[in-house]
């Protein structure tokens, strides 16, 4: 895996494992979340590298921050919400430092393709007073996470690699290296850097206010930190993606093109404000250089036409500063009007196991707050079953709080819905605050044996880890009823009869009770269940619509005559559907199919 | 040095990400920079799905812009409409001519547009309509389809020389497919 010299096409998470390998990090840890999941599972095809999958963002952060202690160079990677979880270990490692380089990934999703919000993790670069780089490609990406190991250890700091989603999962070319030999670092006891006692924190607030004066210095003269000469009448401060997107609008621009933006290179944007007319800042999201800009009391355009919600591209940058631009904006073809084109939002899978479950509470007409996770689709149409979903792991503890209004009025109806890695993430703790403040919901686990929406990541109850290598699968039951949960019942979600009935059960039970729904991801590559053909005999439908109510891709409404047609390209006969047909035109045969 | 830039648009799992890494590898080949974007996350889970695939002398964002994609590569009729507004005037749209209901039109509240093709000839917009899908499973594998349509794209693409697409196909498909997707490009390369 050496191939000094060579290029490579990568995408930034790639290329950030790569920088890792070729920096000597020996040990790495993450919770999976998209854009950054990539990350970790590009690490764990390193020989070198020990990397693993943590139950979630703030045990991966304390782990690698123990690791970095006792001496190896370590990585972290999270999407930006994670780092709202390992908020707590993160800024207190600003204050301790490392002792072998520390490196953490935050990797936001400005456009929320796959998240909650839409917050601009670089404002926490400034408050815990951490360094940080802003790669604007793969090659940088690498670049910049040696760049980063090497400060972490010579002003005793982790450092922060921001990306965002088109960096992550863009791809570029980039050149390889060697890997580094990182020299051993002994841990020995250093309680004055260690152990955050509040008079050992004091001292520590004060180096760390030093060493933020000694970065700025490195700032200003980082190899990141650049102008690059152009018409003078545009002085475009930029960094990250936006950086690439504003080239292509104004090529020939004055450009500040900041990497390492935390902290802000104050002299070198004085200089370069004194070298143009006009000092425009281009960014995502938050006015974060616009405010470093400002506090310099120099007068730019910034927010005020760039656009804070939502991601930037070539286009919109152009729209905001269309009186700048140098060319018009490209004639494109046009489709004829008066063409409706239906929108296609993802849906469930065939064969999804949580398909049944939201078919139920439906039915049952529960209240429901959800999670993060796949079965976050439950929401939409045509279960709509669904009335709140926040952060991972707060449908536990929603549904506690809406209890605690509620009372009575809502007892035997609510239902909190949450998968099984999301529940080891931050829902047992949930569980437990309801057994011991006295809720009654019911809390259903959605037990898939996987981390399925960021693309299948082990989790401690797969039965394996990161890299492969076997490992003891949780007992789930055991932990609700260790928390204090009597009642946890198991059942096959495929099974909707005792499904039904199990809900129903619970509902009616006056303490808090949990049922588990366990059945494998269908996606799964290893999952090879038996399946029987389905059919239909469009005869004996009554387009009662009944199957519909399953939301699944593989069922259509012939327009010609209303009846249900099964689209055989993309049904994987899970029989679900069979199970609701009440005229019994659909039907699954009994011996396996072909 | 001109940019070429290719719009790859689909449903999720349909193999666009395939099809775009193996364009991307052919023009790294060919010596070009080359930059790639796509969206991951929903991508098996039945969405619309889209990558930006630009190669030239140097290429700065990783996004086409609106107007400036040589080709839209569709691999379902319904998305080469939803994206053929990125095309230049004179760009082209090749789509496999499968359709796949989103869910809105399967359960019977939305209409999914007659005739395509001729819909996109109305807007005077160069198309190309092959049954990629209809050529895959005749090679006994719809999964092979982003490879059929790989094979009609590279008639578009004179700057790309023909013995690096097999090239790539050797290097990114796994052996026992090799056999499978090289007929693929092929039946591809003979239906343009």
């Amino acid at each position: 895996m050496t191939h000094k010299g060579k290029k490579a096409f990568l995408s930034g998470n790639a290329a950030i494992a790569r920088g890792a390998w070729e920096a000597g990090i020996r040990f790495a840890s993450a919770y999976p979340g998209t854009p950054s999941t990539e990350i970790l599972e590009f690490l764990g095809k390193y020989d070198e590298i020990d990397a693993q999958w943590a139950v979630n963002e703030k045990t991966a952060m304390e782990t690698v921050i123990g690791a970095a202690y006792a001496g190896a160079r370590s990585i972290c990677a999270q999407k930006h919400v994670g780092l709202n979880v390992a908020a707590d270990p993160f800024f207190t490692a600003s204050y301790t430092g490392i002792n072998a380089a520390l490196v953490i990934v935050t990797a936001d999703d400005p456009g929320l393709h796959s998240s909650q919000n839409e917050q601009d993790n670089r404002n926490y670069a400034r408050m815990a007073k951490m360094p940080m780089f802003e790669p604007s490609n793969s090659q940088e990406a690498k670049d910049m996470v040696k760049a980063a190991v090497k400060i972490s250890e010579e002003y005793d700091t982790p450092v922060i690699i921001r990306t965002t989603t088109r960096i992550s999962h863009s791809e570029g070319v980039v050149e390889l290296g060697e890997r580094e030999n990182a020299p051993e670092r002994e841990f020995e006891r250093n309680m004055g850097k260690y152990c955050v006692l509040p008079a050992i924190a004091k001292k520590l607030h004060e180096k760390v206010e030093k060493r933020t004066s000694k970065l700025e210095e490195l700032s200003n003269k980082s190899e990141f930190n650049r102008i690059e000469k152009g018409d003078k009448k545009l002085g475009i401060i930029t960094s990250g993606v936006s950086y690439q997107h504003a080239k292509e609008v104004f090529p020939n621009a004055s450009f500040l093109k900041i990497g390492m933006s935390w902290p802000f290179p104050s002299e070198l944007f004085q200089k370069f404000a004194a070298m143009v007319e006009n000092v425009i800042v281009i960014e995502e999201n938050d006015p974060f250089l616009e405010m470093a800009v400002k506090a310099a009391g120099v007068e730019c355009i910034g927010k005020e036409k760039i656009p804070a919600c939502s991601e930037l591209n070539p286009d919109i940058i152009y729209e905001a500063l269309k009186d700048f631009a140098e060319a018009k904006a490209p004639k494109s073809a046009k489709l004829v009007s008066g063409v409706n084109i239906p929108v296609r939002p993802p849906v469930l899978c065939p064969g999804c196991p949580h398909r049944g479950v939201f078919y139920t509470l439906r039915k049952l007409n529960c209240t429901v707050t959800g999670d993060i996770g796949c079965y976050s689709l439950g929401a939409l149409a045509p279960h709509n079953a669904m009335h709140s979903i926040v952060c991972m792991g707060a449908s536990i503890t929603n549904a506690l709080g809406i209890e605690k209004a509620m009372k009575d009025k809502i007892h035997g109806k609510l239902v909190a819905v949450i998968g099984e890695s999301t529940f080891m993430h931050s829902g047992m703790t949930g569980l437990l605050d309801t057994v011991y403040n006295k809720g009654r919901h019911v809390t259903i686990i959605l037990d898939n044996s996987i981390t399925a929406m960021t693309g299948h990541q082990p989790n401690p109850a797969s039965g394996k880890t990161l890299k492969g290598e076997p490992a003891k699968v949780v007992n789930l039951e055991a932990v609700c009823k260790a928390l204090g949960v009597d009642h946890v019942t198991c059942v096959d979600p495929f099974d909707l009869k005792q499904l039904e009935e199990t809900i129903k059960t619970a509902l009616a039970d006056p303490e808090p009770s949990v049922v588990i729904t366990k059945r494998p991801c269908f996606l799964l590559k290893s999952y090879k269940p038996k399946t029987y053909k389905v059919s239909i005999n469009r005869e004996k439908c009554v387009k009662c619509g009944m199957c519909m109510k399953l939301g699944c891709p593989a069922l259509e409404i012939n327009p010609e005559d209303g009846k249900t047609v099964i689209n055989y390209a993309l049904c994987v006969h899970c029989g679900l559907c069979a199970k609701v047909c009440r005229p019994g035109a659909i039907t699954q045969a009994t011996e396996e199919a072909k | 040095m001109t940019t070429t830039n290719i719009l790859l648009c689909g449903v999720g799992g349909q193999g666009t990400l395939l099809a775009s890494n193996l364009i991307a590898d052919c023009a790294m080949k060919a010596g070009f920079d080359v930059k790639k974007s796509e969206i991951h996350g929903m991508a098996q889970r039945g969405g619309s799905v889209v990558s930006h695939v630009r190669f030239g002398e140097s290429i700065a964002s990783p996004i086409i812009r609106k107007g400036e994609a040589d080709i839209v590569l569709s691999f379902e009729e319904l998305e080469a409409i939803r994206w053929a507004e990125f095309l230049k005037p004179d760009g082209i749209v090749i789509t496999n001519s499968q359709k796949i209901l989103p869910m809105s039109v399967s359960a019977g509240s939305e209409k999914y547009p007659e005739n395509i093709p001729e819909i996109l000839s109305r807007s005077s917009i160069a198309n190309i309509c092959v049954d990629a899908i209809g050529k895959a499973i005749e090679l006994g594998n719809q999964k092979c389809l982003n490879v059929v349509l790989l094979g009609v794209l590279a008639h578009k693409l004179p700057m790309i020389d023909s013995i690096l697409w097999k090239e790539s196909i050797k290097e990114k498909v796994p052996q026992k497919l090799l056999d499978l997707n090289l007929k693929a490009f092929d039946a591809g390369w003979a239906l343009a």
